[in-house]
């Protein structure tokens, strides 16, 4: 290879490192500006991952291929374990009540714990329950989130 | 590439002290815990723009440990924050 391959290299490295690292702190702009919770998830989440993934190529093309592969392990880490945080805290913020609910454009699982909240209520004062209850909680995860929505703030 | 390096590690501490600026502010337990989440993702690319710079792969298996623990850390809090807030 002539001279010019270690400088593409460099080039290319360059360019993906400065690109990952302007994607880092626009995220972490978006955590500090945007206005609620489930606005600063997705801030986390996104621009977070995209500017790992780019620094972490733009360091491998200057590495060897054992420490390389090293980094590909990283960044499938990441793109697993990104949404799968993201998810856990915007549920558990939901369910605590950190969420107005009257900012959402789309409430499926409000809805969801509606209906099984409406259908604990009835099966425990004796109505025909709907098909959603079938008699006895069918396991620890449905009678936990019943459990969540009585716990819920009344109007 | 000395000027590439150290602008990419001045964008990162300042992406850094935004995140921090975020977990001390709050408001909520579960915005620290995101805030927190970002911290670690931003030293796991620092530690990889080190190994870069001094072409030193010796802590990258580290860095896929650190992003595995991450997740562990964050899904326990948040689910322990949401325990809190239902038992009040």
């Amino acid at each position: 290879m002539g001279p010019t391959g270690p400088m593409i290299a460099d080039v290319v490295s360059a360019a993906l490192m400065l690109a990952g690292g302007l994607s880092c702190l626009l995220g972490a702009l978006g955590l500090v500006r945007l206005p609620d919770l489930p606005a600063r998830l997705q801030a986390t989440t996104k621009p977070q991952t995209l500017g790992l993934l780019l620094i972490l190529l733009g360091v491998a093309v200057n590495l060897e291929f054992e420490n390389s592969s090293t980094l590909v392990l990283v960044v499938l880490f990441q793109v697993l374990t990104a949404p799968v945080i993201s998810q856990v805290v915007g549920r558990s913020a939901y369910r605590s009540g950190a969420i107005d609910r009257g900012s959402l454009v789309v409430d499926d699982l409000g809805e969801a714990m509606d209906a099984d909240s409406r259908a604990a209520r009835a099966s425990r004062t004796g109505q025909p329950p709907s098909p959603r209850a079938g008699g006895e909680p069918s396991g620890p995860e449905s009678s936990r989130s019943v459990d969540g929505v009585d716990g819920a703030p009344e109007r | 590439m000395t000027v590439v390096y150290t602008l990419v590690l001045v964008m990162l501490t300042a992406a850094a002290a935004l995140t921090l600026w975020r977990l001390l502010q709050g408001p909520t337990t579960l915005d620290r815990i995101a805030a927190l989440d970002v911290f670690v993702v931003l030293i796991v690319a620092a530690a990889a723009v080190y190994a870069a710079i001094y072409s030193d792969g010796s802590n990258i298996p580290l860095l896929a440990a650190v992003a595995l623990i991450a997740l562990v850390g964050s899904a326990t809090a948040a689910r322990l924050v949401e325990r809190w807030e239902r038992h009040r």
